[in-house]
């Protein structure tokens, strides 16, 4: 494995008695695509301000590239950020604005120039290098703030949510675009999003957050496919969660007998004992409707509600009166198409899809 | 400033018809009240005096003539430019620029300081700079007068606290003349400052220090030409009406500071006047202003579109 370009450990945020972030412990390695995900107000940019150096830590540390950097005021870290709102600094053109922290770094005027031609360039807005903002649309503007924040050559890029300001198809290009600027400079991105399409699409790792702690690290396959939490679960895509019980834990899988009495097998990443309570979660893609009683991990009850989606379609299959699932097919075979609401159906659960999760 | 005119133009579309009839109040006014005494003046600089103040209809360049030129006491010496009256409006647009100065170094921190306080105490601040602005100008100069006098309270302050062991000589300077315009018109300027400090978007700051930058460096290449507007409309609000003051110069300046503001005052003044060159003054006075304004509007025109 690489280098570790950021080090955190155990670190700590209070605004008065309020806890912004707590025991946020991992590394990000060097050229990695790292992306922090989660809903508003879990820390993911409290946590971003603190690499940054807007904030300071009140536990913890944070190494860059195995050095302490709480001491250092922002102007002396060699880290840059693209603003959610650009910030681009509205009376300099786009070449000045591209230029900034390079002058600052007390780089020569002919260097300067070299340098923000060569961005200007990368990020395709040649005939652009003369405007002022105002004069951009926020697509263009976007890609000032990625030159600006790259032209210095940071150790490490931050990117607050940068997309969130752009409309679908423009923010679908940059993505591409994003993925495309890191692999060529090979600067390491920690990207802040609470979009998980954004997330899982470009990031090589994603750290999951809420409530101002780290609910799970991995990749976009990791967290989707074997989350560590209810929340995890329930962030990243949709799923079902059934109240459950282990009655036998084998070797490696879990009996679990669910709420409504149905027992069924299911995995989980953590060692689990006999008796231990929890729920069992399903992605709705991952099961299967038929008429007939399928082998293997299956459950019953009777279909409720059928609703076409265009490219799925999604039904509703009550186990108990309190307790429905929501199954997906996608639309190219015909198995559902001959259902109607009110019959008793079968759901095949797909092998390694039932994930049992103790919080 | 310059950029808020026009944000009219989203809801005109549904009161196009009703516009004419709005704006026709504003149009009255200021027709009346300001552009018919402005012509007035103008046709008075070009008429006769009478000796008892008051003009006759008889056009002539008497007035302006006066004002440049020197022909000596009956009238008939060669032409020699005349210092006196040139003289006395170049003190006064070095007093008025020392004024805007003045207001300029205290009411930038000061509104940089209201700007960025929490909403609710914001409101606290900038009713506290207003608060001396309910008492009449004329008794707040007075005031001024007794504070800074030799063996006022601020001289007695200074020696007591020893900073100094003589009394400051301040009444009768420049000194307090300016002072007195200062105190007279720093909400002027603290006002526009502070409204563009508010729309001010601090992430700018950040992602200037993010970017290298350090403190000052923030302050001098992104804040200030950032909030440039509020301040060149700050100092154009003390600037010009300190031009044409006379009370300050009057109360606190004394006979050496005479301004271009007392010239005028003087000569619509009882019957001892002189209403065409009070009139020809006041025309310099507004064509000065008018001129400064122009290149104000040039520099904050050029600044936009560059």
């Amino acid at each position: 494995m690489s280098e570790t370009a950021i080090q955190l450990e155990s670190v700590r945020k209070d605004f008065g008695d309020f806890t912004a972030l707590s025991e946020v412990s991992f590394e990000i390695s060097d050229n990695e695509f790292f992306t922090l995900l989660g809903p508003s107000g879990c820390g993911k940019t409290t946590l971003l301000r603190l690499i940054a150096g807007f904030l300071n830590t009140t536990g913890g540390t944070i190494r860059l590239f195995g050095e302490e950097i709480e001491a250092l005021p922002p102007n002396k870290r060699p880290i840059n950020t693209v603003f959610q709102n650009y910030a681009l600094f509205p009376h300099m053109t786009v070449r000045d604005n591209i230029g900034f922290g390079l002058s600052m770094l007390g780089w020569s005027r002919s260097d300067v120039a070299t340098r923000v031609d060569e961005m200007v360039s990368m990020v395709k807005l040649d005939q652009f290098a003369e405007r002022r903002p105002s004069q951009l649309s926020g697509g263009q503007q976007q890609r000032v703030a990625l030159a600006r924040a790259m032209a210095p050559k940071p150790k490490v890029l931050l990117l607050d949510e940068p997309l969130s300001a752009l409309d679908l198809k423009l923010r679908q290009e940059m993505r591409l675009e994003l993925k495309r600027l890191q692999n060529e400079t090979g600067i390491t991105f920690i990207f802040v999003t609470h979009d998980q399409e954004e997330a899982l699409s470009m990031s090589d790792r994603i750290a999951v957050m809420s409530a101002g702690k780290v609910q799970q690290i991995g990749s976009a396959v990791d967290i989707y496919e074997f989350p560590e939490n209810r929340f995890v679960a329930g962030f990243i895509g949709e799923t079902n969660l059934i109240e459950a019980e282990v009655i036998d834990a084998s070797a490696d899988a879990l009996t679990c007998q669910l709420v409504n009495g149905a027992v069924l097998t299911a995995r989980s990443l953590h060692e689990i004992t006999k008796g231990q309570k929890g729920w069992v979660s399903i992605r709705p893609e991952r099961m299967t409707l038929s008429k007939t009683k399928p082998k293997g991990n299956s459950l019953s009850g009777t279909l409720t509600g059928a609703t076409y989606l265009g490219t799925d379609n999604q039904y509703a299959v009550g186990l108990t009166d309190d307790l429905s699932l929501n199954v997906r097919h996608q639309n190219r075979t015909s198995v559902g198409a001959a259902m109607t609401t009110g019959e008793p159906v079968h759901i095949s659960i797909a092998d390694n899809a039932a994930r049992f999760l103790v919080d | 400033m310059a950029a808020n005119i026009g944000t009219g133009r989203a809801v005109s579309s549904t009161f196009a018809p009703l516009r004419i009839w709005l704006l026709l109040p504003g149009w009255l006014s200021i027709g009346f009240f300001l552009l018919i005494p402005v012509l007035l003046m103008l046709v008075y600089s070009f008429l006769t005096k009478e000796f008892r103040g008051g003009v006759i209809w008889e056009p002539t360049l008497a007035a302006y003539d006066q004002f440049f030129f020197d022909r000596g006491l009956f009238g008939d010496d060669p032409r020699r430019i005349e210092w006196k009256y040139i003289s006395i409006f170049w003190r006064s647009i070095w007093q008025a620029g020392g004024a805007t100065l003045l207001c300029l170094i205290i009411g930038f921190p000061t509104a940089f300081f209201i700007a960025t306080r929490p909403d609710r105490t914001k409101v606290i601040w900038l009713l506290l700079v207003t608060v001396p602005y309910w008492v009449n100008l004329l008794i707040r100069t007075v005031s001024m007068k007794f504070l800074i006098r030799d063996n006022g309270p601020m001289n007695d302050f200074l020696q007591y606290i020893g900073l100094i062991n003589e009394p400051l000589q301040l009444i009768n300077t420049n000194i307090a003349v300016q002072i007195g315009l200062f105190y007279s018109y720093l909400p002027f300027m603290v006002l526009p400052i502070f409204a563009a400090v508010e729309r001010y978007n601090f992430t700018l700051s950040e992602a200037a220090s993010d970017l290298y930058a350090d403190k000052w460096t923030i302050l001098r290449r992104i804040v200030i030409p950032v909030v440039s507007p509020g301040i060149f409309a700050g100092c154009i609000l003390v600037f010009v009406p300190s031009l044409g003051a006379f009370l300050a110069p009057d109360l606190l300046g004394g006979a050496k500071s005479f301004m271009i503001g007392s010239l005028i005052e003087e000569q619509f003044k009882g019957n001892i006047g002189n209403w065409p060159f009070g009139a020809a003054s006041s025309m310099i006075l507004l064509s000065l202003v008018l001129v400064a304004l122009f290149f104000y509007a040039r520099a904050q025109s050029q600044g936009e579109r560059a």
